[in-house]
Parts: C-alpha cells; sequence; structure tokens
C-alpha cells in the first residue's frame, strides 16, 4: 500500500500540461487538456476491512476454482460415457459432457474472476503515463544507415556485375518451377472426365432405397423416386465419385401434363427421368411438389419445372437439369437408352 | 557505458532468491533485463472495447489446445469403413474413417464431445471477435498511421481464419459439411480456362475423391494456423512497438500513453481474461450443443438435408451466391459460368477493399501524421458511414444465405426475400451511409451545443417574472477538453488552373479525383464546425442562460 498518495512524488508521471499549469492554460484556451485527474482512492486502499473482503473474495475464488477441478476429475470418473439425463431446460443431455463442461467451465472462470478482482480492488489503479516515440529515424540516423548500405551495396558489385545479377536473378526465378512441377501429380487431367456418367444403353435402373430394378408400374404419379445404375455397388473403390454424377430422379406426369416435346419423347408413358445433380454448383436435389412438377435444390433454392424440360423457373441455376432417355426392356424394368447428352451437374470452362 | 556493464557482472554477489538467479541466468543468456526494463512497466490504455482482440488471442489459444487434443483422436482418412461403435442408429453403415473417428471423439471418448464443442465453439467466438475487434479499429481511426501494416496483419489474420474455419468444419465428412464442400468445388469448375483443373488437383481427382480430408488436414492444422501463430506474434510485437491507442481525455495527448501498468495490472487483468473466455466457452460448450454431425449422417454426394447452412462466417459467401441470377454465357464451345463466378470474384475484391482502407483515406484526406488518440466516429462521419454501409451489405447477405431459414420462420416467399436482398445489396448500404451520416452530424451539432451552453439538467426554473427556464450545468474542463479535442481538417483543394506567372497548370484526372472525395470528407457538409474559444467566452461571458 505504499503507492498511496504517491501521486505528488512521481513528476514524470505527469503530463506535459500539469495540473498546476492548469488554470493559466484554461485562461488562454478554454478547452485545453487539464491534466491527468488527481487520482482518487478506492474504499480498499482506506479501509482495512473492505481490503481484508476483498482478499476473501479473492481467495473464495480461487478455493471456488479448486473444488470445481476436484468436482471435474469426479465426474470423469462417475458418469459413464454413454448415460443421458434430462435437465430442463436443456432437455436430454449428455451427463458426462453437461457435468465435465460446466466444473471445467467454473474452475477456469473463478481463476480469472479471482485475478481480475484482486486487480481491480487490491493492487494500485493509479494511472500511470508513458512517452511515445515516433517510428521513424532522425536524420543523422537515416544518413548513417544509408551510408552502411551504399558500403555493402559497393562491396558486393551487385549493380557494377550486371552479369552476374542478371543471371542470379534468373537461376532466382527458375528454381521455384521445380516446386510447382511437383504439384503436378496432385490428380489426374479433367480430359473428358466430367462428361461421362455410369449410364449406358441398356443400364437398369435400380431403386436406391430397395436396390432393386425399377419397373413402370413403380412409379405413381406425385412421387419421387431416386435411381442409380445398374451394376454399381456402394462396396466399390469409385462408388462416390459415381454417384456423385449418375445419381437420377424419376417422375411419372400425365402424358398432357408434359409441355416439353422432347421430354415427352425421352420418357415412357409419362416417366421421365433427370439427374438429381443441381446444375448450380452440385447438390443432390430432393424437394418435389407434385402438383406443380416443380423440384427445389435444398442448397440454394434453384427451382426447375419438371413438366418443361426441366428448365429453371428461379434461383442461380444457369442451365436446365439434364435428361436421360429411358425405356423399358424386355424384362418389363425402365432401363437408359444411353448416357446423359451433356454433362451434369455444375458448368464449368470447357462445357458447350 | 558499455564498458561498465561488461564489468558489473563480476563485481555483483549471488543473489540469495532462487528466482533472482534463474533470472540473473536467463539474462546472462537472452539480455533479460533490457528487455524487461522497457517492458514490465509497460503502460496499457483502459477501454472495454481494447478487450476484443484480448477475446481473439485467448480463443485462438483455446483452437490450438483442443485442436491438439482432437488429432489424438481423429483419423484424417477417407478409406470406407463399417460403423461398429456406440452410437447405435449408426450400426452398419458405411463411412469414412474421418466420420466413424469424430463419432468415436463424440461417444466414445470421455470429455471428447465436450473438447470437440469448445473447439467449434473457440472458432465461432474467434471469427466474431475478430470481426468485432476490426469494426472496433474502424470506427475510432486505428488503422490510421503507423498502424497501417497492423491492419493489414489482422486483415489477414481474419481471411486466413474463415478458410480455417472452413477446413476445420469440413473433415468430419459427415452430410452437411460434404456438402459445404461440393459447394466449395461447383465455385472452383466456375473458374474460367483452369477450373476443371483447379479442381481435379484439389480433390486428387474427380469429386470427392478419396484425399480431401487427408488434404484439409494438414491445412487446417499446419499450414494455416502455421502462418496465423506467425502473424499474431508480428501483430502482438507491432502493438507493443507502437504502444496502444487511447482515447481523447484529461490528461491522455498524441505524445503520451496513460492507463495501467504492464505488470502487475495488466497481467492479472488480461491473463485473468483468458481464463475467464476460456470458462465461459466451456460452459456454452456443456449446454449448448454445435454441429452434431451424428445427426446428419456421413457424407453421400446424392444426399442432402434441408436448411443447411455454412457456419455463420460463411454466411455472406453464402448469401452472394444464393441471390445471384443463374447468368451462363456460352459460346465457341465454351461456358463462362458468371452466376457462380462473380460472387465466387466479389469475396475476396470486398476483402480486398478493406485491406486496402487505410491507404485509401490517407490518399483522400492527404493525412501524413501520426494518429495515437482514437477518434470518436461521430467526428468522422463520412468513415462511420462507410463502416455502416459495408456492415449493412454484410447482413443483408447473411439473410441472403439463409433465405430458405427466414422464409420457413417468418412465413415468407423465398423469391421475395431473394429478390429483396437482390435490391437491398445495391440500395440499402446507401441509405444506411446517409442515415449514419446524418446521426453523426447531429451529435456533433449537440456536442456543440453542449459545450456552448452546457448540459441539460432537467431541472426546471421559474423566474421571478414568471418565466420557466431549464438550468444548464457547465461542463467540466474535462467534458470541454474531450468534446473539443478532435482535429478538424480542411479538404484539399486543386491548385488554381493558371498559376502565379499566367502559366496553364492542369490538374490530372486523379488529382481531381482526389479533391473531389476529399471535398466530400472533410467538406462543409461533413463536419460541423466545433466552437471555438471566442464563441465559448462569448457565450460564458454573457448574461443569463440560453
Amino acid at each position: 500500500m505504499t503507492e498511496i498518495g504517491s501521486h505528488n512524488d512521481v513528476p514524470e508521471n505527469l503530463p506535459e500540461h500539469g495540473s498546476d499549469h492548469g488554470h493559466e492554460a484554461a485562461r488562454k484556451d478554454p478547452f485545453a487538456n487539464p491534466g491527468l485527474p488527481p487520482h482518487e482512492f478506492r474504499r480498499q486502499d482506506i479501509d482495512p476491512k473492505a481490503a481484508r473482503h476483498s482478499e476473501r473474495v479473492v481467495t473464495g475464488l480461487f478455493v471456488l476454482s479448486m473444488l470445481a477441478t476436484i468436482g471435474f476429475i469426479a465426474c470423469f470418473v462417475i458418469f459413464p460415457v454413454d448415460k443421458i439425463v434430462y435437465i430442463f431446460p436443456f432437455g436430454h443431455v449428455s451427463a458426462l459432457n453437461f457435468s465435465l463442461g460446466l466444473t471445467l467451465g467454473v474452475a477456469l472462470f473463478a481463476i480469472g474472476a479471482g485475478a481480475v478482482h484482486w486487480a481491480r480492488t487490491l493492487m494500485s489503479d493509479e494511472e500511470i503515463t508513458d512517452e511515445r516515440h515516433r517510428a521513424d529515424a532522425d536524420d543523422q540516423l537515416r544518413e548513417n544507415v544509408r551510408q552502411q548500405w551504399i558500403t555493402g551495396a559497393k562491396e558486393s558489385g551487385f549493380g557494377r556485375r550486371k552479369m552476374i545479377r542478371n543471371s542470379m536473378l534468373g537461376a532466382l526465378t527458375l528454381v521455384p518451377l521445380a516446386g510447382v512441377v511437383l504439384l503436378r501429380d496432385l490428380g489426374p487431367l479433367p480430359e473428358k472426365k466430367l462428361d461421362h456418367t455410369a449410364w449406358a444403353k441398356g443400364k437398369k435402373l435400380i431403386n436406391s432405397n430397395t436396390s432393386q430394378p425399377l419397373r413402370p408400374e413403380d412409379v405413381q404419379v406425385g412421387s419421387l423416386t431416386f435411381a442409380q445404375p445398374q451394376g454399381l455397388e456402394e462396396t466399390q473403390d469409385d462408388f462416390q465419385e459415381q454417384i456423385a454424377k449418375a445419381a437420377l430422379m424419376i417422375v411419372r406426369l400425365k402424358p398432357g401434363d408434359i409441355k416439353d416435346k422432347r421430354e415427352r419423347d425421352w420418357g415412357h408413358e409419362g416417366i421421365v427421368a433427370f439427374s438429381k445433380i443441381c446444375t448450380h454448383v452440385g447438390c443432390p436435389i430432393s424437394l418435389y411438389e407434385q402438383q406443380t412438377h416443380h423440384v427445389l435444390c435444398p442448397c440454394h433454392q434453384s427451382t426447375f419445372d419438371l413438366s418443361d424440360g426441366a428448365r429453371v423457373l428461379f434461383g442461380p441455376a444457369g442451365h436446365p437439369l439434364p435428361q436421360l432417355r429411358i425405356s423399358v426392356d424386355g424384362d418389363g424394368d425402365l432401363v437408359a437408352l444411353g448416357d446423359f447428352e451433356e454433362p451434369v451437374g455444375p458448368a464449368f470452362w470447357e462445357r458447350s | 557505458m558499455s564498458t561498465t556493464t561488461e564489468e558489473a557482472p563480476a563485481q555483483r554477489g549471488r543473489p540469495s532468491n532462487p528466482g533472482e538467479r534463474v533470472a540473473e541466468w536467463a539474462d546472462g543468456r537472452l539480455g533479460l533485463y533490457k528487455f524487461a526494463k522497457s517492458n514490465l512497466r509497460k503502460v496499457f490504455p483502459d477501454h472495454w472495447s481494447f478487450m476484443l482482440g484480448e477475446i481473439c488471442l485467448y480463443s485462438f489459444t483455446i483452437l490450438i489446445l483442443t485442436g491438439v487434443y482432437l488429432t489424438l483422436f481423429f483419423h484424417p482418412s477417407m478409406n470406407e469403413v463399417v460403423y461398429h461403435g456406440s452410437y447405435t442408429p449408426l450400426q452398419g453403415v458405411r463411412m469414412s474413417e474421418a466420420y466413424s473417428s469424430t463419432l468415436h471423439i463424440s461417444f466414445d471418448v470421455r470429455g471428447g464431445l465436450l473438447v470437440r464443442q469448445i473447439h467449434h465453439w473457440s472458432a465461432l467466438i474467434f471469427i466474431a471477435a475478430m470481426i468485432v475487434h476490426m469494426m472496433r479499429v474502424f470506427f475510432t481511426g486505428s488503422f490510421r498511421k503507423p498502424r497501417e501494416i497492423n491492419w493489414l496483419f489482422g486483415w489477414t489474420l481474419l481471411f486466413l481464419g474463415m478458410f480455417t474455419g472452413f477446413t476445420g468444419y469440413s473433415l468430419p465428412d459427415d452430410l452437411l459439411s460434404g456438402t459445404g464442400v461440393r459447394f466449395m468445388e461447383g465455385a472452383i469448375l466456375s473458374v474460367p480456362i483452369v477450373g476443371t483443373y483447379l479442381s481435379m488437383f484439389l480433390f486428387g481427382g474427380e469429386f470427392p475423391g478419396h484425399d480431401f480430408v487427408g488434404r484439409f488436414y494438414s491445412i487446417h492444422i499446419l499450414l494455416l494456423p502455421g502462418m496465423m501463430a506467425g502473424l499474431l506474434v508480428l501483430h502482438l510485437i507491432l502493438v507493443f512497438f507502437h504502444k496502444h491507442t487511447q482515447f481523447p481525455g484529461a490528461g491522455k495527448t498524441e505524445k503520451n500513453v496513460v492507463g495501467a501498468p504492464f505488470f502487475p495490472i495488466y497481467t492479472a487483468k488480461a491473463g485473468g481474461f483468458f481464463f475467464i473466455v476460456f470458462g465461459v466457452i466451456a460452459a456454452i460448450a456443456a449446454v449448448a450443443t454445435v454441429n452434431p454431425i451424428w445427426e446428419m449422417g456421413p457424407y453421400r454426394p446424392d444426399q442432402v438435408s434441408t436448411g443447411a447452412q455454412p457456419d455463420w462466417y460463411m454466411g455472406f459467401s453464402e448469401g452472394l451466391i444464393r441471390v445471384m441470377p443463374g447468368w451462363e454465357i456460352r459460346a465457341w464451345g465454351h461456358t463462362l459460368v458468371l452466376g457462380v463466378f462473380i460472387p465466387l470474384m466479389i469475396f475476396p475484391l470486398v476483402m480486398m477493399s478493406i485491406a486496402a482502407y487505410p491507404f485509401i483515406e490517407a490518399w483522400v484526406t492527404g493525412d501524413k501524421s501520426e494518429h495515437h488518440l482514437a477518434d470518436r466516429p461521430r467526428n468522422r462521419p463520412v468513415r462511420t458511414g462507410i463502416g455502416v454501409a459495408w456492415l449493412t451489405v454484410y447482413f443483408i447477405l447473411l439473410i441472403g444465405g439463409g433465405n430458405d431459414i427466414f422464409a420457413t420462420h417468418f412465413h415468407l416467399s423465398i423469391n421475395a426475400i431473394t429478390w429483396f436482398v437482390r435490391v437491398s445489396f445495391f440500395v440499402a448500404p446507401v441509405i444506411t451511409y446517409w442515415i449514419t451520416k446524418r446521426i453523426c452530424l447531429g451529435l456533433q451539432r449537440r456536442d456543440r451545443d453542449k459545450v456552448l451552453h452546457g448540459r441539460e439538467t432537467g431541472i426546471i426554473k421559474r423566474l421571478p417574472h414568471g418565466e420557466f427556464i431549464e438550468v444548464h450545468e457547465p461542463l467540466s474542463q474535462q467534458q470541454l477538453h474531450v468534446l473539443t479535442a478532435h482535429a478538424q481538417p480542411k479538404p484539399l483543394t486543386l491548385a488554381p488552373e493558371v498559376d502565379e506567372n499566367g502559366v496553364a497548370r492542369k490538374a490530372g484526372p486523379i488529382a481531381k479525383v482526389q479533391a473531389r472525395l476529399s471535398q466530400n470528407w472533410y467538406g462543409e457538409h461533413s463536419q460541423i464546425p466545433k466552437p471555438t474559444a471566442e464563441e465559448y467566452e462569448e457565450i460564458t461571458s454573457g448574461h443569463g442562460h440560453h
């Protein structure tokens, strides 16, 4: 507590226009900086009882933290990892997660609160002043550095020996190319990979939910069915890449409802198959309004009209969903008559 | 000087205090005492808003601590496994090792779920705190000379922070994050000429491939945090070097810094605040579930859930991509996907303009002097207006990014929301800029009135002849100073078209733009003249009340 009353003993803590000059300055300029106000003492500075109380509060917080840490260890041991409890208003929660989080929270928070309370009530709250210094150098230093630089530059001969300089710059420019070349095998070239899918002539449409071949009578008006090409198995290595392009959605419309002639021709008795992959940035489309025949991508809300060649009605997609030509094979199952005629999914530079 | 310091240690006795002995040892090797001399009692000004940067620093520290823990259990692999862990709804489901190890952390590692949630919550808070901290620096003009480079460091930290967040939440390979990665792939494909190449190289082939989790992992845990840790150290070194800004007040000038010493006050308060931030985040992680990946299931490119949303800080880019019309230009066998590419480019352009702002403002105002006193936002209406306009665009785009959520929660048409965002993107920032500027000018007028006529006390007094007046209380010297401490620069003016010798000199178009902008910045429509000493004398020496 030796800081008490030290304000007047430390003249360097006073700003340029100290309080003793304040009145003089104010006479000249009514808005002059009055200087650092005199320090006001807190209760803890003058009342030992208040200081002792603060001390007890800080100690209490640190003790609380210790108890909470012990509680944390206890909860870790006591609660099984899969125990679910009901706690109002949070609902059914993991007992372990809930108790560990709260005890850890208290253990940490109490340390912080104790330290801050200590600083605020018991450490000196007297403001002190420091001078600022400009970042830039004075003329003498600048000249000194300039000379050093010129000496070094001269000694290197960097400016004089142009052949050395230029060949070094050339070498330094070329050598990063080695690093760039090394990145080549990050992936294959695109080639025509994005233009083709797993669909081909004669491949059956397999219901993605039942894994059974789809028959025309399975597809009812108003329902939305997802399908994948025959022979594509979840266990195969490139399943994710293939399904990312081949995913198909199938709806049945009343033939009279189909406005687009090509769409009707490429379907079978009103059953039409479109790519499920949105032409915007590639989300799978999954929301179907059976009365309007609109499908909506849940990611960015592009809306397509399945009764009119899947043209874009709204949203950020730039072109219609590609349609797959389908028919029925000798077994009475729906089959593809070929691959999509255009790339599925998001547009890209090479797409014509 | 140097000869005496070299001799001194030999003459000194061995200190009895063990702590001091350690310090002596370190001093002989690190020059500890010389470093401590100028830093141990370093002054830090106090203001609640100076705490925002601390939240960034502490949440970053928490991210490193919890992140290291998570790496002990997480398997950054896309190899397919069949799940046989303790979360029954996904028993027997095929999934990547990344997803199954995240389930393992959440359901089988004791405390694993807590650390995962602390990590995720810290990331959300980290980026929020960085943006709010940046706003504080912006609105108070604390980015001005000599702190422009530190603004760039901070800006880079925000930029990298967003990508670290994105690569981080993509790692579990759940249905939601995979959808986000697919969105990124679609956006990359839209890049003219090289889009498909970039996509193939990033994913090691066609999307999703088997590589991106492993690649994102090294970017997320090594490359980006390593860069950020370096920038963070540089950021703090510059804060120490420049010394913190302070608001105008009694005893505070451009040449000094007033506040509490680093040791012990700031050490205790800031050190304590770390534990407070950590404690609060731990408690949040205890009661509020974040990113429940088990509810979404493993990623499959042909499946999706509704209401898919990125983490909040990516919301504005989501908004850009959702409200942009689907423009595609098809010619000569190629497609230019403007509907995706334009939003993809607006994102870095907006970020770049924020980075360049300190330099633009210094150029417009022709200001080359050092500034250490923070501006009160009202005294810089144009800057404040620009900041609010930028925030407006940001929040409008957040609405656009959540247009489906807004539509379902408020029973609105999604088309109407999208059109609202499209129009507001251009109109709303202009309106809020104008309103903000008017409010700032109004507040400047109020300050002027307070200085000249004192504070309205709310006390009504009746004079002997029956007149009622409100008693005004004169301001204290400190208040008078604070309200008049700001400089009111004059706008730049173009040199006359013809100089004194009658020779015509034309101002270039750039100089004309600069003068026009400067007029807009500091002209008479952008600042209310602050009261002069004469005006003050005249009114205070006069009689009666006003």
